[in-house]
């Protein structure tokens, strides 16, 4: 408030005329700093708006008060108001020949106008006239425009002029010239690759700060490309000694310091070009030793200049003396007062650490400190440092620093990006799977909902398998302690969803397994659960399932299970839920409780969720009802193959259903016959009164989605149009007439052989595999890419066999007990169905194994091997290794978040 | 580069915004907001940068100097040093010092046209182009000559 006054009373002497402005600006200015609310500043300047919208628009404005009602706009704007109807008039003001008018003409359009808007075709006539202009100021204002309105489109309309003005006899113009390049080869490169000469050749401008301009531009083109640049690297060597020795003219010091802007960006362009290079690093060696020398440490800019060259001697070709000259500057840095010294300090150590790893010993207490400290911006740098510094000796103390932090900020964006941090840190380095579960755990309460959907799938899996060793004892005690640990948490007030999940998960898989606890008890705690959060849906399904497997595994035990009032009405509820998948759930839950003990002991076993599922590919448990059902006189099963014949064309059809890979049918589609409606409870009787008419859909959709299903060699029960109704056959004579005789014989044999059905169906298999390869080869030649698409599959296979393994009580394991998707609940309720409930943690596992971390470490280990080995103090003798190595600490060096590839980190220090 | 140049009053009033990257109006004046709020809770000695990843982008920090009742604020990449470029707003608020003789807040609200073109000569297109205080007066006494 007493800021406002003063500005109250400075406004009353610049209203006498102090400022050159009109009192009106000054009244506003006034106004809107002594108002006191947002509301009443929102009043004054629409007000202003307004007013100005009118007087804009009157005839014969003076040029004069034009310019001061643009500055007037510009204002209003600033303050985040739309002044888009005056834009136009800033537009007309670029025009005017005075000079101060056109600038201002030229600021306001600058300020308004983004590179894309409508209005800056017209400006560009203008530009094009004011490049050419004797008077070199309108050539400044004109160039300063095109910086900022000249979009990629518009680039060759102004390049010519530009070019040209490179060798303005101003070196200001020239200055501004090289700007003005450099503006467009951010924008489009390809535009100005064609002036790289030119550009080099105003590095010897006679004018240093020409020369200073072309570094600007230099820096950004050996960014995206350096090779066309290594030759520069004994000219920009030679003039960063000049700098050096103070040989730049006097007008280049600031505080004593010669041209410290000038070596500034030769250190970084320098950095770039030695990375990797021995021979452009040699050169480097002397000239950087000079400033290391030279440097003035006491001075702000000298020490600009000294953090410079640390950071360009931990880029370039590795020198043990000049190392260690940085180490002992870092060092100066760490221990300085200055807290901007001090994270310059962090940041070169960072990078030092990369090099030689040890140094960072020295320097624990002053990190310490720096992690101590209550500047955020400084703590934030030293966890940076940490997390490139963990190793297995010391992940316990830096992840519990990551979280105590993460506790303490409400910044989501550092919460996400530091939690995925210590999951990362916590995966790779934990000492044991306890700390791992409290870990994971404590950022889940943290982070909640930031943590991404994997991370606790892989919390889960881990409480699942253990540790992956023999030791059952060890296992279960560390699913007791994590069943424990989670009723501790519960206790707590608004835990997120995705912590609920797991825990709901775990409840349902372990909560009873120890015997320490009753299923009314974990039943209750699991409908508390449900009632912190109503309205998660998601949730609801993880309690749901976890409720179910409760229930069953009770049962399984002889146990009866007396539901709670709170867990009974809370099923009564989703049986009316808005979420399919939730009724899904409710209605399953309902099966498997009416089943008898022995069957919800085999679909539902105790801690079963990383066991493997036995496929009976033959489907042989359908057998007896096969066997009644022709007894019944129900017609024998027929292939596709048999009852349509053997013709090429067919069996391209039937490879379709196989699931092989086309997804092109090759024959007309059936008559439609009319679906019954897809209740998810038939019953296995109904289901065989009405298969004939259902099949077509089914297998339809089947078909589609058949890539997920493992189907060759599996018994066809119910594929494709399996019985043809009569009334059909006439359509397809021919066929028919061609496949009488082998359906015949096929059709004894299959009754004969019932108990050992392979034979007949491999053999019966074997013709249509031949042409399979015929028609791959076809649709290679026809498509190209069927080759690629044929060898792919067997490794999606692997993936899904490895998922089987993990993940048992899941329906989208491919190899399903049921021929089809759709058919399997409907064929076997008993089987499939109840599984469902108690598969949706583990299902979404599936997705995670393929992207398991082992895997991604295992193909790495390889390069940071290579890197590890070039590590060794004098870089080994395989320039190859510390080229690779030198690019990625390089890489690394720039963004030091590390998000592009962690994995470097960790055998750069571990 | 330097991605912008703000100058804020320490309530968080824009007095100057310079965006060297294209950004529509309403982006611009959140992350004026974002930038105070950042700043506004910092202690005098703390450090000079802020990293500003959220606000800019990846790799993006916020160097800043408060003077009397302003922040100068310059946001930049890694291609720019920290330390340097806190000498160059220290070369700008000279600069504006000895155009006006003691500046103060009001002489950037009242010349905004003129407050700008000084920017205009010091950097240009996200680029550094003088960093001479004399100089860059020199060159906008003559455009306002």
């Amino acid at each position: 408030m007493e800021q406002l006054k003063t500005i109250g009373r400075e406004l009353a002497m610049g209203s006498q005329g102090v400022w050159g402005s009109s009192k009106e600006f000054l009244e506003l200015v006034k106004t809107i700093g002594e108002a006191k609310s947002k509301a009443e500043e929102e009043r004054i300047v629409l007000a202003e708006i307004e007013s100005l919208k009118r007087r804009i628009q009157e005839p014969d404005v003076p040029r004069k008060k034009m310019k001061e009602y643009i500055m007037r706009l510009v204002y209003v704007e600033m303050l985040g108001h739309d002044a888009s109807f005056g834009y136009i008039h800033a537009v007309k003001m670029t025009h005017d020949d005075n000079l101060l008018l056109k600038r201002s003409g030229y600021l306001a359009v600058t300020l308004f106008l983004n590179e894309d808007h409508d209005l800056i075709i017209l400006i560009i006539n203008t530009i094009q006239k004011d490049l050419k202009s004797d008077n070199y100021l309108v050539c400044c204002a004109a160039l300063t425009a095109v910086c900022r309105l000249i979009n990629e489109e518009t680039i060759p309309a102004v390049l010519p002029q530009i070019v040209e003005l490179l060798n303005h006899q101003k070196e200001l113009v020239r200055k501004k010239a090289v700007m003005a390049l450099h503006r467009f080869f951010q924008r489009s490169p390809s535009t100005v690759s064609h002036l790289f000469p030119a550009f080099q050749e105003r590095l010897c401008d006679r004018d240093p700060s020409v020369m200073s301009a072309v570094l600007c531009a230099l820096y950004d083109m050996i960014l995206v490309n350096v090779k066309p640049f290594k030759h520069l690297v004994a000219s920009l060597v030679s003039i960063l000694k000049q700098a050096v020795e103070h040989r730049l003219p006097k007008s280049y010091d600031y505080h004593r310091t010669p041209a410290p802007f000038v070596q500034i960006k030769l250190l970084k362009i320098l950095a770039l070009l030695g990375t990797g290079d021995k021979a452009a690093s040699e050169n480097m060696f002397n000239v950087l030793g000079d400033i290391l020398k030279r440097s003035d440490s006491t001075s702000n800019i000298g020490n600009a200049i000294l953090y410079e060259c640390v950071r360009t001697l931990t880029s370039i070709y590795t020198n043990p003396r000049l190392l260690q000259n940085a180490a002992e500057i870092t060092a100066k840095f760490l221990k300085s007062d200055n807290h901007n010294l001090k994270y310059m300090g962090i940041d070169a150590l960072g990078r030092l650490i990369k090099i030689t790893p040890e140094c960072a010993e020295n320097h624990q207490l002053a990190v310490i400190d720096c992690l101590e400290d209550p500047d955020d911006t400084l703590k934030r740098k030293t966890l940076d440092l940490l997390y490139k510094m963990t190793k297995a000796n010391n992940v316990e103390v830096i992840v519990e620093r990551m979280v105590e932090y993460i506790r303490n900020i409400s910044d989501n964006h550092y919460k996400t990006e530091i939690s995925s941090r210590v999951i990362e840190l916590a995966e790779r380095y934990a000492p044991s799977n306890q700390w791992f579960i409290q870990t994971m755990n404590q950022v889940f309460e943290i982070a909640g909902d930031l943590v991404p959907q994997k991370v606790a799938h892989d919390l889960m899996r881990l409480i699942a398998e253990g540790a992956g060793e023999e030791d059952e004892d060890a296992d279960s005690h560390l699913r007791s302690s994590a069943v424990q640990a989670y009723l501790q948490i519960l206790k707590e007030p608004k835990l997120p969803s995705i912590l609920l999940q797991v825990i709901s998960w775990v409840l349902g898989e372990y909560g009873i397994a120890d015997g320490s606890h009753s299923a009314e008890f974990i039943i209750g705690k699991l409908c508390d659960i449900v009632a912190t959060r109503p309205g998660d849906d998601k949730l609801k399904g993880y309690v749901v399932s976890a409720i179910t497997k409760i229930c069953a595994f009770e049962k399984a035990a002889g146990q009866t299970v007396d539901l709670i009032p709170e867990c009974v009405s809370f099923i009564e509820e989703l049986y009316a839920s808005h979420s399919t998948d939730l009724q899904q759930r409710i209605y399953e839950f309902h099966a498997v409780l009416k089943l008898d003990r022995d069957t919800i002991a085999s679909i539902l076993p105790m801690d079963a969720s990383c066991e493997d599922i036995e496929v009976d590919k033959d489907l042989s448990f359908l057998n007896s009802f096969v066997e009644s059902a022709l007894a019944n006189g129900s017609r024998p099963y027929l292939s596709d193959n048999e009852r349509r014949g053997m013709g090429a064309m067919t069996t391209l059809a039937s490879n379709n259903d196989a699931g092989t890979s086309s997804l092109l049918r090759f024959q007309p589609y059936e008559k439609p016959s009319i679906p019954e409606p897809a209740a998810a409870l038939v019953t296995a009787s109904h289901y065989s009164q009405d298969a004939i008419d259902q099949h077509d859909i089914y297998s339809k959709s089947s078909s589609n989605d058949g890539t997920r299903l493992k189907l060759e060699g599996v018994q066809k029960k119910w594929g494709r149009p399996t019985y043809t109704p009569e009334a059909q056959v006439p359509k397809n004579p021919i066929n028919i007439s061609d496949s009488v005789k082998v359906s015949s014989s096929a059709a004894g044999k299959e009754a004969s052989s019932r108990n050992s059905s392979a034979p007949p169906y491999t053999e019966r298999k074997q013709p249509s595999q031949e042409i399979s390869a015929e028609k791959k080869k076809l649709a290679a030649s026809l498509f190209g890419s069927k080759a690629g698409e044929t060898k792919a599959k067997p490794a999606a296979k692997l993936q899904q066999n490895g998922t089987s393994k993990k993940a048992p009580a899941k329906p989208t394991s491919p190899p399903a007990p049921a021929p089809a998707p759709p058919p399997a609940d409907l064929l076997d309720l008993s089987d499939s169905l109840p599984q469902i409930p108690s598969v949706d943690p583990v299902d979404q596992l599936a997705d995670l194994i393929s992207v398991d971390s082992s895997a991604a470490t295992s193909t790495t280990s390889l390069v940071e091997q290579v890197l590890d080995a070039g590590k060794v103090a004098t870089k080994g003798p395989s320039p190859q290794a510390s080229l690779q190595k030198d690019s990625v600490s390089r890489q690394v060096g720039v963004t030091p978040s590390g998000g592009t590839n962690p994995d470097l980190f960790k055998d750069l220090f571990g | 580069m330097i991605d912008a140049v703000l100058v804020m009053n320490t309530q968080g009033k824009p007095r100057l915004a310079k965006f060297y990257k294209s950004l529509s109006p309403v982006k611009q004046q959140e992350i004026v907001r974002k930038v105070y709020t950042g700043l506004s809770s910092r202690a005098e000695h703390f450090c000079n940068f802020v990293e500003a990843d959220e606000i800019f982008g990846a790799g993006t920090k916020l160097v800043y100097k408060h003077f009397a009742t302003l922040y100068f604020v310059f946001v930049i990449d890694s291609g720019e040093s920290e330390l340097g470029i806190l000498d160059l707003i220290q070369v700008f608020v000279e600069t504006l010092d000895s155009i006006f003789k003691n500046v103060c807040e009001l002489d950037i609200v009242f010349n905004f046209n003129k407050v700008n073109t000084v920017l205009d000569e010091i950097v240009m297109g996200g680029q550094v182009v003088e960093t001479n205080s004399t100089e860059i007066v020199k060159s906008v006494q003559e455009i306002f000559k």
